[in-house]
């Protein structure tokens, strides 16, 4: 094969923008960039001299997509700086308003975003033309995650009633039970979603990945847990950076994070669910089961079955704290500012997402750093558009650059999230 | 053929991406009840974040998400305003720059070392700008994020061209409508829904929370009278300048009240 190079300029149904960029010479992929061309915001110096209470309302804006993921791992960093825990009803509502995210998150990135690679659509509009009821199915699925957080957050986008040390207001019993029908026919929606999507035709791809995700002693991962690995790393939430670096790598601009002395790692669904199986609920465990998933799974693009799996886990979590729900005496614990430094981590739909803050005694804001799970991705990402295109090379280029873009949409890359942190392509001549 | 006769005929409906955090573009895909019967009113010809189909303008309508922060954004919103018909700005980043405006008050060099390791790599603007400081724009929507139901009313409207029926009126009304005791009033808790642009239903009041104007300023806000009624429940200078300085920082009556209370000593 001569030398050429594949350029997808603006990747389509990912959330941000990017491209993704190949370079190819003598049958050899020589580089594989998913190229990041979103502007820079910077969160982490804005928020520098802000009280430590605006947090929750600011950091939500990083991502219209997970705003409850940076509003948990906040309000947990701040909580962990100023020597506070939470616990009981206060900790299983935000464990609900999170179980309301993922069937959200994970449902737009199955049926609106991924679906449509599998069976050959440009979209989810046009996959609704000829398959009107799977998409009818998916958007039913994920009403119930925006109405879950809608009841307990506000609203679905950028949620007003959480702070640090609780919720501004504390929904009433009768509210969430209200919710109880439709999140009962969401779950049986879900475990039909784990068949189905386990039934779509896969790219036959493995690589041996380092997963990384929270383990919890009793559930499956989403406030609260140890750091663990697939080769045996097992870290408090403190330690993150003593272990994790972004390094700059020459060709590419953007920041990349590595496990220091070993390299590229992945986090998300596939990553929780390789580490954390044990903890699914028998429901969630039996639709893996049933769809042929009961052991670790090394396919990035079987990765929409295990978002469906996540589904159902959270749908059936939800409906398990909903039933089991009183609200709390006062909505929130009070939290009086100290002058130190704190860390959190909690599992956003893409993935492990740390913040870490440094308090001055007054509760002003000195120091600021949020890692979201798409920067912490994009190594494996671009190794797997490196192995993916180098196996496929015989391809036509048009199928080429589709599975090229396939592969980077397994992550469901947020790329709006990681660029406050990412280095931009844009070099200056 | 008659397929094709019908598709010709449907508007055709853009969605862009400025700098954002894609939340009010996901309003549209959130619309789940509607969705699938907006795709049929309309031709969503460009919707990078939904479909890899990109056909070529003329657009009926744009919608525009984010604010410009970067030359190439500076010059791409020309573009997009010289193929479409109605452009429409969506959401506090397109019609007020948004929380990246914030950049404005400050020094963006600096901002940047904090952020990158190697600043000399990033492009940026010095600022974040609205669409309108750019282009001239035929309907802002405000909010971050927006209300579905009013990003509904708007494509509606314009698909017929006729004005979008959405409230110039604050949060207070909003509030009342709704049935919500004054947090204000009844338990003396700051609030910013006498200055801010109505559309959220309003929200925050009925969570036992004050308003912090993520709607932006409504027509005509009497923001020092506010501010003298926030200073009597304690508020500080500062706790005034970052409340108008957050989410519509750049929105001229928001940014002349915070720069006001941040010259202020207590």
């Amino acid at each position: 094969m001569p030398r050429k190079t594949i350029k997808v300029q603006a990747l389509a149904r990912v959330e941000g923008e990017g491209g993704l960029y190949l370079r190819i010479n003598n049958e050899t992929v020589q580089d594989a960039r998913l190229e990041i061309f979103e502007p820079p915001r910077f969160f982490e110096a804005f928020l520098r001299g802000r009280d430590f209470t605006e947090t929750p309302d600011i950091v939500a804006r990083i991502c219209g997509i997970c705003p409850v993921a940076y509003q948990m791992s906040g309000v947990h960093a701040l909580e962990n700086t100023c020597g506070v825990k939470i616990d009981g009803p206060i900790r299983d509502l935000r464990r609900m308003l999170y179980c309301g995210e993922w069937i959200e998150s994970n449902v737009l990135h199955v049926y609106m975003l991924h679906a449509p690679d599998f069976l050959g659509y440009p979209s989810a509009i046009e996959l609704a033309k000829d398959h009107p009821g799977v998409v009818e199915k998916g958007l039913a699925l994920k009403k119930a995650g925006n109405d879950l957080i809608e009841v307990i957050g506000g609203r679905a986008i950028h949620p007003i009633n959480i702070k640090v040390g609780g919720f501004h207001k504390s929904p009433s019993k009768q509210k969430l039970r209200a919710l109880l029908d439709d999140m009962k026919r969401a779950r049986d929606i879900a475990v039909e979603t784990v068949a189905w999507a386990a039934s779509l035709d896969m790219p036959d791809y493995e690589r041996e990945y380092e997963f990384v995700a929270l383990r919890h002693d009793s559930e499956y991962p989403m406030n609260e847990g140890r750091i663990v690995s697939s080769a045996g790393m097992d870290i408090a939430v403190p330690d993150y950076e003593k272990h994790f670096e972004e390094i700059h790598v020459p060709h590419s601009t953007a920041l990349h994070s590595t496990i220091k002395g070993r390299g590229s790692y992945l986090v998300g669904p596939l990553a929780r669910f390789n580490l954390n199986r044990d903890k699914l609920s028998p429901l969630a465990a039996e639709a893996a089961r049933s769809a042929g998933y009961d052991r670790p799974c090394r396919n990035p693009f079987a990765s929409i079955v295990v978002r469906s799996i996540e589904v159902v886990e959270a749908c059936d979590e939800a409906i398990r704290l909903i039933e089991d729900y009183s609200p709390p005496d006062a909505p929130a614990v009070q939290v009086e500012p100290k002058a130190a430094t704190g860390f959190g981590a909690t599992e956003a739909p893409r993935g492990l997402l740390y913040h870490s803050y440094r308090l001055a005694a007054d509760g002003t804001i000195e120091m600021a750093r949020i890692i979201p799970p798409t920067s912490q991705n994009q190594p494996s990402i671009e190794q797997d558009l490196q192995e993916v295109a180098q196996r496929s090379l015989n391809m036509n280029e048009d199928a080429l650059t589709h599975l090229c873009e396939q592969t980077i949409r397994n992550y469901d890359p947020c790329i709006s999230c990681a660029t406050h942190f990412l280095k931009l392509n844009i070099e200056r001549t | 053929m008659a397929q094709k006769q019908t598709a010709k005929k449907r508007p055709k409906l853009a969605v862009w991406k400025f700098s954002s955090c894609d939340g009010c573009q996901l309003s549209l895909l959130d619309c789940e009840d509607e969705l699938l019967a907006v795709a049929d009113a309309v031709d969503i010809a460009y919707f990078l974040e939904a479909t890899r189909k990109q056909a070529k303008g003329p657009f009926d309508v744009s919608l525009v998400e984010g604010s410009i922060t970067t030359p190439e954004d500076a010059e791409r919103i020309h573009q997009v305003r010289r193929s479409s018909r109605f452009l429409v700005t969506i959401g506090a980043c397109a019609t007020a720059g948004g929380i990246q405006a914030l950049r404005n008050f400050s020094d963006v060099k600096e901002f940047t070392s904090v952020v990158y390791a190697r600043p000399d790599y990033v492009s940026t603007l010095a600022t974040s700008t609205p669409i309108a400081h750019h282009v001239p724009v035929d309907f802002e929507l405000y909010g971050c994020p927006i209300n579905k139901a009013q990003l509904l009313e708007v494509i509606g409207a314009m698909l017929v061209g006729r004005k979008p029926d959405t409230p110039a009126h604050s949060v207070c009304v909003e509030c009342k409508l709704a049935g919500h005791a004054c947090v204000m009033v009844s338990h003396g808790t700051p609030c910013l829904g006498p200055v801010t642009h109505a559309g959220c239903g309003a929200i925050c009041p009925g969570f036992d929370r004050g308003c912090y104007g993520c709607f932006g300023p409504m027509e005509s806000p009497n923001t020092a009278a506010l501010a003298a009624q926030w200073r009597d429940l304690g508020a500080s200078s500062r706790d005034l300048q970052r409340v108008f300085h957050t989410f519509n920082a750049w929105a001229t009556p928001f940014r002349r009240q915070g720069e006001l209370d941040a010259a202020q000593n207590d």
